[in-house]
């Protein structure tokens, strides 16, 4: 049977974040981005929706089961309000997602309550290298087996809180695949670089992180010695994107549509003239495409279909082209006052550009 | 709970339309294209015997009355649904064969969302016969397309014999031909009570095969779906009695008909939609069993750099593709459910309509010589999907439906 509506419990997750979203996260959105500076009490504030805890099982801390689906829903209602610190609230994902889907059960369990059961903390991920031909199934990274460890030689980029995390999940190639590994952040031979300068999210914390011979123990390898499949992590970070990407171009929407329906030109509203309206027609169809993409992978995820991974890269393909055209009509709409920053369209259509290279910098 | 797994009835639907379009309709495409206004009995005795033989007497699902809605069970309706995934399934197989299918289609839609019980019996039992019928909807006018209210048909009544007289020129009837002279069918004109009434004078009105006053005077000739026959009709002092009008005879300020009217769109929309999606998926999977056959893999996956272009023309085309189809069914979903749905079913039409053109337009380029020859059916289905931007409202005017809707504007506010 299709059916397009959530569950009870799935509308009060998302009306919470919503709230979160629109009271909380898109007032200080603005002053986060000059400042270069996100409020940690407002990242709690969102941690304590309990997104992420509610995806996890008992056993490990969470209290509930890991649904793509509701991960999606929440991501989109809470990127509406702000990209960057959505990425910020959800940056502990990066860590205990991938134990989730690939750690073994000892591992699962060593790891995920401390996250869990805490505060926030900067938990992350290492996935992207500075290479404009960066391929996350081609690192440059890499490790080596050495007896009872791993020793992990390479340089990361766009790393959330790598200079104050508190462990990462690092990607790195192994016997020609892409593993993860997790590395605690005091490991000898990691340092984290400058916090790195960025068209868009310029309040989220990245850097850079070189790994000279980090040498952890041969347990620290997600799923075991043999290793794990990377598919799902990557299809994780997909979907999480284009539901991303479907909120902030739906802000943009919002926003452009609001102005046009009470800016005057020639006697009549802006958004009497077709020129802009079928802009913002266009706009809402291809958001509600791309969403309605974005839900189905999820839904294939959680059905465990053999074609989920295919699919969401199908919706982060055509999200990534959606959320740019979208933001950028949305400065058009504005036109000289977009350009200006007291509006916010043009930091969404900054952030919009980054969900091409943000592979990694989600999940759900 | 959204969930996206293809209700069983609608997969049996898939598989047995798709074992007609493979033997019924791919088989005689080429040979219908070639040779315009021949019309297609075969598939059209085939399909009367098959939908009869269902039960059904209509492709588009009947209202259902209140009694019988009560006795059913709570599970949902999937009837648009089903009509969708059958409508994709013959566009598939060929879209101008496809608009030959008799049973009820834009006529009967019409009279099954605003006709009376009586005028239920008296126009949708045909369909039940032995013979195959067909219905039109006749609505367009040589200057009047999308702007329906500007129609020049006229419907004057005369009150000694309480009848209708019906007077104008409608073009662009699809299936007209099949409706009035090729079968015991009927069309459903739309005439103004008054023309200085605006909308609020435009009804409908049913006018069956054989009526004295009513003729077909030229059948146009089409870039694509030439197996289906596009007729132009004249009423001439076209008398029809008094109960063939659909909705109320009185004019009063509200434009409440009209709207009823355009509110059969809501559920046709998404279906033509559904007609473009069959076409591209066709072309689509041409290129994909081609690619095969050379050996091509698409990387699904890799980072777009790393693309070759084919192969990002491809993941475009399917990402597309796949998105239309999801407004689509939702839009029908939406109507099943008995859902408000006008903005859904307009985006669908407006996305499916488009994407459904770049893909078949794409395969060709893409397929090169093969593409392009007459030998193969791409050029074809290149030529049929462009109608489906245009009629049931052009890609524009479901672009302003669409933005009306999330605008809140009224037609005087958007023009």
């Amino acid at each position: 049977m299709y059916s397009f509506t959530p569950t009870e419990e799935q509308q009060m997750l998302i009306d919470a974040v919503g709230r979160y979203a629109e009271n909380d996260l898109r007032p200080a959105a603005r002053e986060a981005d000059e400042e270069a500076q996100l409020s940690r009490k407002l990242i709690e504030k969102g941690w304590e929706l309990g997104v992420l805890q509610a995806s996890l099982p008992g056993e490990y801390g969470g209290f509930g089961d890991y649904s793509a689906v509701t991960g999606v829903l929440a991501a989109e209602a809470m990127a509406y309000g702000d990209l960057s610190s959505t990425l910020a609230v959800m940056t502990p994902n990066l860590f205990v997602l991938p134990l989730l889907f690939s750690g073994t059960e000892e591992q699962k369990k060593n790891f995920i309550p401390d996250v869990i059961a805490a505060e926030w903390k900067p938990y992350s991920a290492a996935l992207l290298e500075p290479d404009f031909n960066f391929d996350p199934h081609q690192l440059s990274t890499t490790a080596e087996r050495v007896n009872d460890h791993f020793l992990l030689t390479g340089e990361k980029t766009m790393v959330p809180f790598a200079a104050d995390a508190e462990a990462f999940v690092v990607y790195a190639k192994w016997e020609d695949k892409t593993q993860g590994f997790i590395v605690p952040a005091d490991s000898e031979g990691l340092t984290a670089g400058e916090n790195q300068r960025l068209l868009g999210v310029h309040a989220l914390p990245l850097y850079n992180l070189t790994l000279d011979e980090v040498k952890i123990t041969a347990d620290r390898l997600l799923g075991g010695d043999d290793g794990h499949d990377f598919k799902p992590h990557l299809a994780s970070s997909w979907i999480a994107l284009s539901a991303m990407a479907v909120g902030v171009a739906d802000a943009a929407f919002d926003y452009s549509r609001d102005y046009a329906k009470d800016r005057e030109v020639f006697g009549v509203k802006v958004a009497q003239k077709q020129a802009i309206a079928f802009m913002l027609a266009e706009m809402a169809t291809e958001i509600e495409a791309v969403r309605l993409l974005t839900w189905e992978a999820a839904w294939m995820i959680d059905e465990r279909k053999e074609k989920a991974y295919q699919q969401a890269y199908l919706a982060i393909n055509a999200a990534v082209d959606m959320v740019m055209t979208v933001t950028d009509c949305a400065v058009q709409i504005l036109a000289g006052h977009g350009y200006i920053r007291e509006h916010p369209v043009e930091m969404w259509m900054r952030n919009g550009r980054g969900f091409a290279n943000f592979t990694g910098l989600a999940m759900v | 709970m959204i969930s996206f797994e293809m209700p069983q009835p609608l997969k049996q639907t898939q598989n047995v339309v798709k074992t007609v379009a493979e033997n019924m309709m791919r088989p005689i495409s080429r040979e219908m294209d070639e040779n315009e206004h021949e019309i297609p009995w075969e598939y059209i005795k085939f399909m009367h015997t098959a939908t009869k033989a269902m039960g059904g007497t209509s492709m588009a699902p009947e209202k259902e009355s209140p009694e019988k809605a009560e006795k059913k069970e709570k599970r949902p309706s999937i009837n648009y649904q089903n009509l969708m995934v059958m409508v994709e399934m013959l566009s598939w197989g060929d879209a101008g064969i496809y608009l030959c299918t008799p049973g009820g289609m834009l006529g009967s839609a019409a009279v099954a969302a605003a006709g009376t019980d009586d005028q239920k019996r008296r126009f949708l039992k045909r369909f039940q016969g032995d013979k195959p019928v067909f219905d039109a909807m006749a609505m367009t006018e040589p200057q009047a397309g999308s702007d329906t209210s500007a129609i020049l048909t006229t419907a004057e009544l005369d009150e000694e014999t309480n009848e209708w007289i019906l007077n104008g020129e409608k073009i662009f009837v699809t299936a007209g031909h099949k409706a009035l002279i090729d079968s015991d069918g009927f069309i459903v004109v739309w005439a103004s009570l008054d023309l200085d009434a605006g909308r609020a004078g435009i009804r409908s009105f049913v006018v069956e095969a054989n009526t004295p006053g009513c003729k077909v005077t030229k059948l146009e000739e089409k870039l694509g779906i030439r197996a289906s026959d596009t007729a132009s009709v004249v009423l001439q002092d076209c008398r029809i009695p008094f109960a063939n009008i659909l909705g109320s005879p009185t004019i009063d300020k509200s434009t409440k008909g009209y709207k009823g009217a355009m509110e059969t769109f809501d559920a046709t929309r998404p279906i033509v939609a559904a007609s473009a999606l069959g076409v591209a998926r066709a072309s689509l999977e041409f290129v994909q069993e081609k690619l095969k056959e050379e050996g091509i893999e698409i990387r699904y996956g890799i980072p777009r750099q790393k693309l070759s272009s084919l192969e990002r023309e491809v993941i475009e085309m399917e990402a597309q593709w796949r998105a239309a189809w999801l407004l689509t069914v939702k839009a029908l979903w939406m109507a099943d459910n008995k859902m408000t749905n006008a903005k859904v079913a307009s985006m669908s039409k407006v996305k499916a309509g488009e994407v459904a053109s770049k893909i078949t337009q794409k395969a060709v380029e893409l397929m090169g010589p093969i593409g392009y020859s007459r030998e193969n059916l791409l050029e074809k289905w290149m030529r049929d999907a462009k109608i489906n931007d245009i009629f049931e409202g052009t890609g524009q005017i479901n672009k302003l439906v669409v933005a009306r809707n999330i605008l809140g504007y009224r037609g005087s506010q958007l023009r």
